[in-house]
């Protein structure tokens, strides 16, 4: 039985992207099974059963692709895939990312909604190539329309026959399940999801073992993000080689970018790689109240904030953003227009990851609190000349010396603030006030 | 006792995993007993750890360890803020302000009718709606103004 559910229907659609993992936008009611399925979808997963084709023969059209993980860490697909050995004749998992909760990021939102049917199908495919009997998506406990969507969206693809026990009359059996979080960022990290499903308090594993060993119930388990599952179907069909095309070197194919803060028409936008900022920004209307650019995150808070300067002439890609030494992360591009106070910015920044940490690693613990308790004494007008060296010093010993990333999630923003913008902090300590006038 | 009809919810969640592996229901279950009682009281703690074979104290952990979840009485309507980065930049405050004026409560309390609380959100995942919140963990308002707030109080019965 199919729930109803309200058609959801994109209130905008932005022109001049190269749709891939949100394609059906383009069409009426685009979340619905008989839109996937009138543009092709789910061929490639009855070809596949069909022509019994080679897991080996997916992969290499994966690495082609130059295919890479979409939740911010960008390791190629195609090699995570191959971790997970086929002679493992026990039971495997295959888990779906859609936890997205770091500030700025709100794209696989989107594909839940608007194209959850791609993702299904292409986490049937990674199924198939990794001989996974049952999945799991979760999704992030505040959004909670997406997460009705997305179980309408399974029970629509059991009613025909694409998930279940054999598929489509194969041998091929495979079935997907809707989870959620409920508060803690923490649990995107992949370790921390895991024992989320377990029905533990999300904190992260030790590495080794790695999920592909010792996953969920300690069977082995591969995580992959939504955005990176949904663009597999279009790999497929158009071949790895045009995937690779759209993009760059090393950064293949189209990425969504969120683009959120100060711009006229915040939003999705899912551009070919390689795409000039600037061209990002001209579509996404320019700086809201037509006001100056002043900073961008690129990435999200676990990549380094740039000034406008530094932006203005980058490409939104892997090399593109490391080269002004940024990171493309997961596609979080954060506006700052010439009225934001970096100091506040940082101090909302650095309370987040301060409330998240999960508190298991000294270092990421206390040094989360001790980094928001310095930046707030600064903006409450206290700070001292000591205290940029202090920050600087405690960030750097977060860095490194813990489980999981978020200690260098945390440290990111701060060292990279008072790098491109000492003089407003030193202001800001000096005078006990913030030297942008805020509206 | 948990309502029968949270205990087909919850068995609905259970199929979703191995039979001896109930624990992982845990999050929904105590997602479900919340938005019957607004709260998890000790009892409804206890009820589910009875119900899902776990120790009172691991249903307690995963409880305190995820925001969405309240373990004291709440309003009615429980109003949940986005203030993280990308909705301050859209005015977030603006529309905290305008909400702790009109109920006259700040974050973490509970008006004196018991109708609203105010909440300080972390990013929703949403940020592209900003300024936005969420009402009982559930219903999502976004691209907010200080006259679509009047709206939606007005419109909380
Ligand atoms: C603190 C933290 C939060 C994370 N949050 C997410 C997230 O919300 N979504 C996501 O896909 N990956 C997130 N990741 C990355 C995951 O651990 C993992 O690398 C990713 O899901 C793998 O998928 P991919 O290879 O397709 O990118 C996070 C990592 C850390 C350290
Ligand atoms: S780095 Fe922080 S969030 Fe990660 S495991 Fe350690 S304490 Fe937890
Ligand atoms: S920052 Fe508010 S929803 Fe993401």
């Amino acid at each position: 039985m199919v729930k109803q559910i309200d058609i959801i229907k994109p209130s905008k659609i932005f022109p001049n992207q190269d749709l891939v993992c949100l394609r059906t936008m383009v069409h009426d009611d685009p979340g619905s099974i008989d839109t996937y399925l009138k543009i092709g979808g789910y061929e490639q997963l009855k070809q596949i059963l069909k022509k019994k084709t080679k897991p080996e023969a997916i992969l290499a059209e994966l690495k082609t692709s130059g295919l890479r993980g979409r939740g911010g860490a960008g390791f190629p697909t195609a090699i995570k895939w191959s971790f997970m050995s086929r002679d493992y004749d026990g039971m495997k998992y295959l888990v779906c990312n859609s936890d997205e909760g770091e500030p700025g990021t709100f794209k696989d939102r989107d594909i839940l909604r608007y194209n959850p049917h791609q993702l299904i199908e292409g986490m049937l495919i990674a199924a198939y190539v990794m001989g996974t009997r049952v999945g799991y998506n979760y999704i992030h406990g505040e959004i909670w329309r997406e997460y009705e969507l997305f179980e309408k969206a399974l029970d629509e693809a059991r009613d025909h026959g694409f998930l279940g026990e054999n598929i489509l009359g194969s041998d091929f059996s495979f079935d997907l399940f809707a989870v959620h979080g409920y508060g803690a960022y923490i649990c995107g990290e992949e370790t921390a999801l895991i024992e989320s499903i377990e029905g533990k308090k999300g904190q992260p594993r030790y590495k080794p073992p790695f999920p592909a060993t010792y996953g969920i119930y300690g069977k082995p388990t591969n995580v992959n993000n939504t955005e990176t599952f949904a663009s597999v179907p279009w790999i497929l069909e158009h071949g790895g080689q045009a995937f690779q095309d759209l993009g760059v070197e090393n950064s293949g194919g189209v990425k969504l970018f969120s683009v959120s803060g100060h711009v006229e028409k915040p939003g999705n936008y899912e551009i070919k790689m390689g795409t000039p900022f600037s061209e990002l920004l001209n579509m996404a209307g320019g700086i809201w109240h037509r006001r100056k650019l002043k900073a961008v995150i690129p990435g999200g808070p676990s990549t380094a904030v740039v000034p406008a300067a530094l932006i203005e002439n980058a490409t939104m890609d892997y090399d593109g953003l490391q080269k002004i030494g940024s990171s493309l992360g997961a596609g979080s591009v954060i506006i700052m227009d010439d009225s934001t106070c970096m100091v506040s910015a940082l101090k909302r920044l650095s309370y987040f990851f301060y409330e998240e940490s999960c508190g298991q690693c000294t270092p990421c613990r206390e040094g989360t609190g001790w980094v928001y308790r310095v930046i707030k004494r600064i903006v409450d007008g206290k700070g001292t000349r000591e205290d940029l060296e202090l920050l600087t010093d405690v960030s750097k010993k977060i860095s490194g010396r813990t489980i999981c990333a978020l200690g260098d999630a945390a440290a990111t923003p701060v060292l990279s603030f008072i790098k491109h913008f000492r003089p407003e902090f030193e202001y800001f300590i000096q005078h006990g006030h913030s030297m942008v006038n805020t509206k | 006792m948990i309502h029968a009809d949270d205990i087909k919810l919850i068995d609905k969640e259970l199929k979703k995993f191995p039979d001896n592996q109930k624990q992982s229901a845990v999050i929904s279950a105590l997602r479900i007993v919340q938005t019957r009682h607004g709260w998890l009281s000790k009892e409804h703690i206890s009820d589910i750890a009875h119900y899902l074979g776990m120790p009172e104290i691991a249903v307690m952990e995963v409880a305190t360890f995820y925001n969405m979840f309240n373990l004291e009485p709440k309003g009615k309507y429980q109003i949940t803020v986005c203030t993280n980065i990308s909705c301050m930049l859209r005015n977030s405050d603006e529309i905290v302000q305008h909400l702790e004026k009109k109920l006259g409560i700040s974050f973490g309390e509970v008006s004196k009718d018991k109708k609203f609380s105010l909440k300080e959100g972390e990013c929703m995942g949403a940020c592209g709606s900003a300024p936005l919140c969420l009402i009982n963990n559930h219903t999502m308002h976004e691209y907010l103004t200080t006259e679509k707030i009047d709206q939606l109080l007005a419109s909380l019965k």
